[in-house]
């Protein structure tokens, strides 16, 4: 192998007649003249061990799928996880969107070769703000977790104050990754996190503790709809007004694909909404489709200045009623001023963004209003036929969107055992609460969306019935 | 024989039809409305599945499970469109996007824009590894948790380091991750009171100081020399037993290798301080340096730059950390282990600095990477890293004889795998910069180049990277672009000050929209309001 000329499909230029001719134009004799750039001593002198190449795409593929293939997808099973990452539909045409080589390719290109991404960009922020009910949305991040910790720093940059109020039932992954994010209390800079009570029968939050807990200190009161425990909070506009009585700002993360039919957090009087566009025409990913966006009121523009992701604005050309896209105060970021931005930023979710406009538009409002009725219709009949089980109980209000929490308690088994038991029956049951929530026992959050239909749903209840008798 | 680069770039620069190697381009131009814009009430893009009755009659009204107050009033304002007409918009969109496929995406600098095998899309969009679900059985994600380890031991062979995690979702989370993973290190040992400074330079990411600012540190910056990167001195005074660390690229954006590098790390561990490297851009160095090698103590690599992974319009991207031993206990959780021949999602990790994200990261990326690493092997690496820095030394040589190109720093010393160039010569003598070079060179179906990150410490920057992607051809049509503009920027300024000429769009206003709170529009409901002065459906 080292003896032969590696000529690789990706690498041109390794043609040896090419690279002599350039290595002598150049006047070299190799390419090692010009690594005499790094010293002797720091130069790796070995070869690297690693496998030996796979060198035909027809044997890498065969290779690569085999390993996929050890994988089992929510295809081969039925998949009842969500928690942060759902099973919706994708529908055909957003793929076919996202695969084109030009978006696929794309980087941080110019405002005029790359417009098109610029112009599906800001088509993104300006269909998720007509969901949302706000004027301002950024361009996305990571994901819902990331999305609430520079929340929270944004929060405390626009308000000078280090606290804010967490609803306890949030999820705990969530939480450590907005404790990362908000900096160990040890730190000067750290956001600190404290929380308030949930209803322990409803899954909503407890609002008499809230009122005990806020005071003027709080840079923000932070709530979710749904909950992570799968419940829609009925207490929104309660929430909002409570923390502005005390000066806090009222920031709500929400699962966008829910307002098709639930009150956005605009008309609720949220000062900032984040949360994750998964749900909006990405597959899974093992979480990779995950993405976590911010909204945020435009009616003060210290919003937009503390704003942490970068903005794009709506601009014209010097030919009348033509539109670009270029970004906006880019200065606060980390790109316009290194330590001194706002925040940090860094290559997000471009691809993504892509996705959720060609989902949204071809939703539409009547798609929106049609998959939250689905959703809700399909994950009742899920907890009715669930409840039915013997020893099985469906807890908290019935108030929930897509997921519900199931609890096994009655049947003696654990629900790492239910859910061993269900993958015979090509089931991949709900998320193991009982670690995170001891309180509820063993208890799973199921997620039902569109994506399962009633037979779907029987045989889960089947499967459930048979391997909890 | 020989022809001179002055007289070589110079015969390039001409159109096709005249001998040259400049296309005569016109990008595609739609005039397309906004999404926001277009359909008709009643219009719909896809049908989604309806309850089935029985379903329906066991529940009943979805509304009653809808908390009091809670039931959206209005409907949101959103696209009534048929499938079509939805595709064809974003095809037009797609069509208006010029992307890395599709241009000579030699133009961006410090992002390695190489070629990403399709072979890696189709393994991303099967369903073994699109519709996964993170929380799914371990056992049933066996093969992702596969490639994500074997990948982890790629990189550290690559780097030379003991441990990793691929749990950040890009470059600057893996960089941000260094920084608490630092911090972690400093408050296991009680050392954080003491240690609040972080060193970095000028030349690094923008994210090398800007992660540990957030992560709660001082950031000290520290500035070049004449050879481009600090003097040993110089980085010396900025040490003390306040330092955290550094946080530094090497070769930074200037393409200059600091053959003092494994100075500065001994400077550090000498008082106490740990070292990371940025390597966001390790093209031009696979297999043939190591960071461990010269003493660091963490690094990462760009799993989307030089592993292959499209950009995707600036993501989903991947970042991986690598650390020392010594550094491994406090890696992110969870932690991808092989233990009896199976793999593990270790979440027993008392010294973690938690988490940096939900789930467990973009290993879509990582599946393309482990594709890549594979098809290349370890003389295919190597190969990578050559034909990139020999792509780069050509180019220099062709940019060096265009009038108004100067390379600053560290003459006579060659480039690994880019360079930033300024135009300041340029500016001076036209007055044309690199914001009209960059806007006028676009015109002959060249990707628009990356200038520089902030501040300018180069005036008028620009910096190509001419990856192992690129053939003799693209290089040579790139310098050809900067030739021909450049020449315009002298002999024919009003086609240089109206660019550009044949893209989607004309000039844009660049000005005020972009500061003024009255004028931005952050969406197209934002600018009815504020520009059409339009309130509620157009």
């Amino acid at each position: 192998m080292a003896d032969k000329p590696f000529i690789h499909p990706y690498i041109p230029n390794a043609a040896p007649a090419t690279k002599e001719a350039m290595l002598r134009e150049l006047g070299l004799g190799s390419v090692e003249e010009i690594y005499a750039e790094i010293p002797e001593r720091l130069r790796f002198r070995g070869r690297l061990d690693i496998p030996e190449p796979i060198l035909a795409e027809r044997d890498l593929r065969k290779h690569v799928m085999g390993l996929l293939d050890k994988n089992t997808s929510g295809v081969d099973h039925l998949n009842f996880c969500g928690a942060g990452c759902w099973q919706h539909h994708v529908p055909s045409v957003v793929d076919e969107v996202i695969n084109r080589a030009e978006f696929v390719s794309a980087y941080c290109g110019g405002d005029y070769s790359d417009l098109g991404k610029y112009l599906s960009r800001f088509e993104f922020n300006s269909m998720l703000a007509e969901l949302l009910d706000f004027d301002a949305v950024a361009n996305p991040i990571y994901d819902w977790g990331d999305v609430a910790g520079r929340s929270f720093r944004m929060a405390r940059r626009i308000t000078g104050r280090d606290k804010v109020l967490v609803p306890s039932h949030i999820s705990p992954m969530r939480l450590m990754e907005i404790r990362t994010l908000c900096q160990p209390e040890s730190m000067p800079n750290s956001t600190k996190i404290r929380f308030y009570e949930w209803d322990r029968e409803t899954g909503k939050v407890d609002l008499d503790d809230l009122r005990a807990k806020v005071d003027d200190s709080h840079a923000a009161v932070y709530w979710e709809s749904p909950g992570y425990l799968g419940t829609i909070e009925a207490h929104g506009a309660e929430i909002v007004a409570i923390a502005h009585e005390h000066g806090a700002l009222a920031i709500n993360g929400v699962d966008p694909i829910t307002l098709g039919v639930l009150t956005p957090p605009g008309a609720l009087g949220a000062d900032i909404a984040c949360g994750d566009i998964q749900a909006l025409g990405m597959h899974m990913h093992a979480g990779a489709g995950c993405s976590g966006f911010i909204a945020f009121r435009d009616d003060d523009p210290v919003f937009a200045q503390e704003c942490p992701l970068e903005l794009y604005t709506v601009m014209e050309t010097k030919t009348p009623g033509q539109y670009a896209v270029g970004e906006a105060i880019a200065e606060r970021t980390s790109y316009g001023s290194r330590d001194q931005g706002v925040d940090w930023v860094g290559t997000a979710s471009g691809l993504w963004t892509i996705a959720a406009a060609v989902y949204m538009a071809v939703m539409g409002p009547q798609g929106f209003k049609e998959l939250g009725e689905t959703c809700i219709a399909r994950s009742h009949y899920a907890a009715k036929l669930l409840a039915e089980v013997p020893g099985v109980e469906v807890r908290l209000s019935p108030h929930f969107f897509k997921e519900f929490v199931v609890d096994f308690d009655g049947t003696g088994k654990s629900v790492a055992d239910v859910n061993k038991q269900l993958l015979a029956h090509e089931i991949f049951g709900g998320k193991d609460l009982s670690a995170e929530f001891p309180e509820l026992g063993q208890s799973a959050l199921y997620c039902v969306t569109e994506y399962h239909d009633q037979a779907d749903i029987e045989k889960l209840a089947a499967a459930v019935e048979e391997v909890t008798a | 024989m020989s022809e001179t680069p002055q007289e070589k770039v110079a015969r390039l620069a001409r159109l096709r039809r005249d001998g040259g190697v400049l296309r005569d381009y016109r990008s595609p131009r739609y005039d397309e409305p906004f999404i926001m814009e277009q359909g008709s009430p009643g219009e719909r893009g896809v049908l989604v599945p309806l309850a089935e009755d029985a379903v329906k009659q066991a529940v009943g009204e979805p509304a009653d499970y809808i908390p009091e107050g809670m039931a959206r009033a209005a409907a949101p304002v959103l696209p009534e469109m048929s499938q079509h007409q939805v595709l064809r918009h974003y095809l037009r969109y797609s069509q208006m996007t010029l992307g890395m496929d599709l241009g000579s995406d030699i133009s961006e600098g410090t992002c390695t824009m190489k070629y990403s095998p399709k072979l890696h899309e189709e393994l991303v969009r099967y369903h073994r590894a699109a519709d996964l679900h993170p929380w799914q059985d371990e056992g049933t994600l066996q093969g992702l948790l596969e490639i994500v380890y074997e990948t982890g031991q790629y990189l550290k062979e690559i780097s030379g380091m003991d441990g990793f995690t691929l749990q950040p979702g890009g470059g600057s989370h893996a960089v941000y991750t260094n920084a608490c993973v630092m911090r972690r290190y400093f408050e296991a040992r009680g050392e954080l009171g003491q240690r609040d400074e972080m060193i970095t330079t000028i030349f690094s990411h923008p994210c090398d100081a800007a992660t540990p600012k957030v992560a709660g540190f001082k950031v000290i910056t520290v500035m070049p020399d004449d050879n481009g990167y600090p003097d040993l001195e110089a980085f010396k005074a900025a040490v003390s037993e306040r330092t955290v660390g550094c946080m530094i690229t090497n070769p930074e954006d200037t393409g200059i290798y600091n053959p003092q590098i494994d100075k500065y790390v001994e400077v550090l561990h000498d008082a106490g301080a740990l070292a990371f490297t940025d390597q966001a851009n390790a093209n031009g160095i696979l297999g043939i340096a190591r960071a461990r090698d010269a003493g660091f103590d963490a690094c990462h690599f760009n799993l989307h730059k030089t592993f292959s992974s499209p950009h995707g319009c600036e993501g989903p991207a991947s970042g991986a950390y690598m650390v020392t031993e010594e550094l491994a206990p406090y890696l992110p959780v969870p932690v991808v282990t092989r233990a009896g021949g199976k793999y593990h999602l270790d979440y027993d990790r008392p010294e973690s600095i938690g988490r940096v994200r939900g789930f467990l990261g973009n290993w879509l990326c990582v599946i393309r990477a482990y594709a890549w690493i594979r098809n290349m092997g370890p003389d295919g690496l190597r190969e990578v890293a050559e034909i990139s820095v020999l792509n780069n030394n050509y180019l220099d040589m062709l940019l060096m004889a265009v009038k108004g190109v100067t390379r600053p720093y560290a003459e006579g010393h060659r480039r690994l795998d880019q360079v930033r160039y300024s135009l300041e010569e340029l500016k001076e003598d036209t007055g044309f910069g690199t914001e009209a070079v960059r806007d006028r060179m676009v015109d002959f179906g060249i990707q628009s180049y990356w200038m520089s990150h902030h501040p300018w410490v180069v005036p008028e920057p620009f910096t190509p990277e001419p990856c192992e992607t690129y053939d003799k051809n693209d290089l040579d049509e790139w310098a050809a672009t900067i030739k021909k503009v450049s020449d315009e920027a002298y002999h024919e300024p009003d086609v240089v000050r109206e660019a550009p000429h044949a893209q989607p769009i004309d000039q844009m206003r660049r000005t005020e929209a972009m500061e003024d709170p009255a004028q931005w529009a952050f969406t197209w409901r934002a600018y009815k309001k504020k520009a059409l002065g339009r309130q509620g459906p157009a």
